[in-house]
């Protein structure tokens, strides 16, 4: 019996550490076929072409900036619009709502954000982009602006439940002493929790960004593809193309082991690279400061 | 008392099912139906309806044949061709030379079909004024040197300039024949503030609630709540509108061939389909479907 005991703790042992282990197995593998398939490129592509201001490939003009450009574009729109949003949101559902209004919102929140890409491309197309042409007096409604609308809504649903989740998990004897010296609710959101807060909100806002800046088909039906290198603010209501938008509608005509074939490769590694500095930046700010309460409270 | 199974037993069990049911032959259940050839058709957007009405009118009439269409670009389908995974390609461009080079190399001899004809119909909104626009017109147009409707006889507004992505046949025929204006060594491109849309329903969508939007699409996907230009080979010359009446007398200047491209000369089944493609039956689909029926 006690043998079959130690047999079996082995096996769920191992096989909870190869689990693990699989996770950075698989993003290396996916790392490694991206710079298989995208290195290339760079022989076959002189490096200053990768920054001319033309993207169009099927005449080998491989100009990065336009897309870059497009997708910073984009993603930072959406960030000005989803963080204050966002974090008000998790504010009030964490501080300020009532149990009942918070039993309520929760599942809500949850629900929006299950609604698929594609769907929510389709209703800016059809009904975001002539209300933005109408209102704003635009040429198009097919603007960077719609873009970050929308990813702005995709990326709420997980900036408002992490970073509620990060303000429940602030202990109560913080708000109790703050309360105690006299501060206002408002003072003690602002002053006491948030600030203790920080490392999971500033998490809520890192993956409310990853999933802006990867998400591809809801920025293909509405940011209207139009490759130019954005400039001044007036640039967030005209089109632009984004490196996600670039990849899918372009990667199904490319000529396996062609120039534009490995260029897209490329782009999907300037793709990476950017989500790894995001996660990086991030996390390194997290363990910093578990590591300063560490200290403080030792 | 019921004593547990072991763990054990039961990891056993649930293996030799697996293995059980990975060994099943699939055909074994297909026994009693005739055996089916299968034939892949992939590539021209433009062309998808039309292989779509011709596979399901083909296949039902003959039963032993499964045609599977799919649409994702001329340039797709071609390349699909060239990799050696589809049967028929359509294109709504001709192959080109790179691409010609490429099947060589891999042992395929692409041949040609022209199976319809289509016209590129200029659409804008229909409250737009404007009825008419020359070559010259268009072309500087979507180069971006024109950029306010009231210089071709509109309203003062911006013009918004649409097109089809850069893996689609139509947009290829219209870089060369409208943009470049036919001519071989011109090397102009598209302006960069023209929209890629990535499909003809973005493009229709757009110009329907957009007044200051210019579009280009096949003439099978114009519909009724968009508005279509008079197209003139030169300034101030005859302006047509496009109709079959006018692709078949040439004298709608933006009009091409619909092409299929075979793997070598088609054998069997393809080559049975590829003849009733280009018979009188085939080419009445062709017409219904807005497209212009190749003259016999």
């Amino acid at each position: 019996m006690k043998q079959q005991n130690i047999w079996l703790e082995r096996l769920i042992e191992s096989s909870i550490r190869a689990a693990g282990y699989s996770a950075i197995l698989f993003v290396g593998l996916i790392l490694l076929f991206l710079l298989r398939e995208g290195l290339p490129a760079l022989a076959e592509v002189t490096p200053e072409a990768f920054f001319s201001a033309r993207w169009y490939p099927i005449e080998s003009h491989f100009g990065l900036l336009p897309l870059i450009g497009g997708s910073l574009l984009v993603t930072l729109g959406a960030a000005f619009i989803a963080v204050p949003f966002g974090l008000a949101a998790a504010i009030f559902i964490a501080e300020v709502a009532p149990r009942w209004v918070r039993e309520i919102l929760k599942p809500l929140i949850e629900v929006l954000g299950g609604l698929p890409s594609v769907v929510l491309g389709f209703m800016g197309m059809l009904v975001l982009a002539p209300f933005i042409r109408v209102s704003l007096d635009t040429p198009t409604g097919l603007t960077a602006f719609t873009g970050s609308l929308l990813l702005a809504g995709m990326a709420l649903p997980t900036l408002v439940s992490v970073a509620e989740d990060a303000l429940d998990a602030v202990p109560k004897s913080y708000r109790d002493a703050a309360l105690a010296l006299g501060a206002t609710q408002w003072q003690t959101i602002w002053r006491v929790t948030l600030p203790a807060a920080r490392s999971g909100v500033l998490t809520a806002v890192m993956l409310g960004i990853g999933r802006a800046i990867g998400e591809t088909m809801t920025v293909m039906m509405v940011t209207g593809n139009a490759a130019r290198i954005p400039s001044g603010l007036g640039a967030l209501f005209l089109p632009v193309r984004t490196m996600t938008a670039t990849i899918a509608a372009e990667m199904g005509e490319v000529a396996n082991g062609s120039a534009h074939y490995h260029v897209l490769f490329t782009i999907g590694i300037v793709l990476f690279l950017i989500s790894f500095v995001v996660n990086f930046t991030a996390s390194s700010v997290v363990f910093q400061q578990k590591k300063r309460a560490q200290r403080l409270l030792s | 008392m019921t004593r547990a199974v072991p763990l054990s037993r039961i990891l056993i069990l649930a293996l030799y099912l697996i293995l059980t049911a990975c060994g099943g032959t699939p055909g074994a259940g297909d026994a009693a139906s005739a055996p089916q050839t299968a034939i892949e058709n992939k590539g021209s957007d433009t062309m998808v309806n039309l292989a779509l009405a011709w596979a399901e009118a083909y296949q039902g009439q003959h039963a032993e044949v499964r045609l599977s269409v799919t649409g994702g670009g001329s340039g797709t389908g071609i390349a699909a061709m060239i990799n050696g995974t589809v049967d028929i390609a359509n294109a709504s461009r001709a192959i080109k030379s790179e691409e010609r080079e490429k099947a060589q190399a891999n042992g395929i001899e692409p041949v040609e079909f022209v199976v319809a004809r289509d016209a590129i119909a200029i659409i804008v909104n229909p409250a737009n004024p404007v009825n008419q626009l020359s070559l010259p017109q268009l072309s500087a147009i979507y180069r971006g040197e024109i950029t306010n409707w009231n210089q071709v006889g509109g309203e003062d507004r911006p013009i918004v300039l649409l097109s089809r992505e850069t893996n689609s046949g139509t947009h290829v025929f219209f870089l060369e024949n409208v943009v470049r204006l036919a001519e071989k060594d011109n090397k102009d491109l598209f302006s960069p503030d023209t929209l890629l849309m990535p499909s003809s329903e973005g493009i229709g969508a757009e110009v329907r609630q957009n007044p200051n939007a210019i579009g280009y699409d096949g003439l099978g996907y114009v519909t009724s709540d968009m508005k279509t230009l008079a197209v003139a080979e030169a300034d101030g010359g005859p302006y047509v509108l496009p109709t079959i009446a006018t692709v078949d007398d040439k004298s709608y200047p933006i009009a091409r061939d619909l092409y299929m491209y075979t793997r070598g000369q088609p054998a069997g089944q393809v080559k049975a389909y590829m003849d009733w493609v280009l018979s009188p039956e085939a080419q009445k689909i062709v017409a219904q479907l807005g497209f212009v029926p190749v003259k016999q």
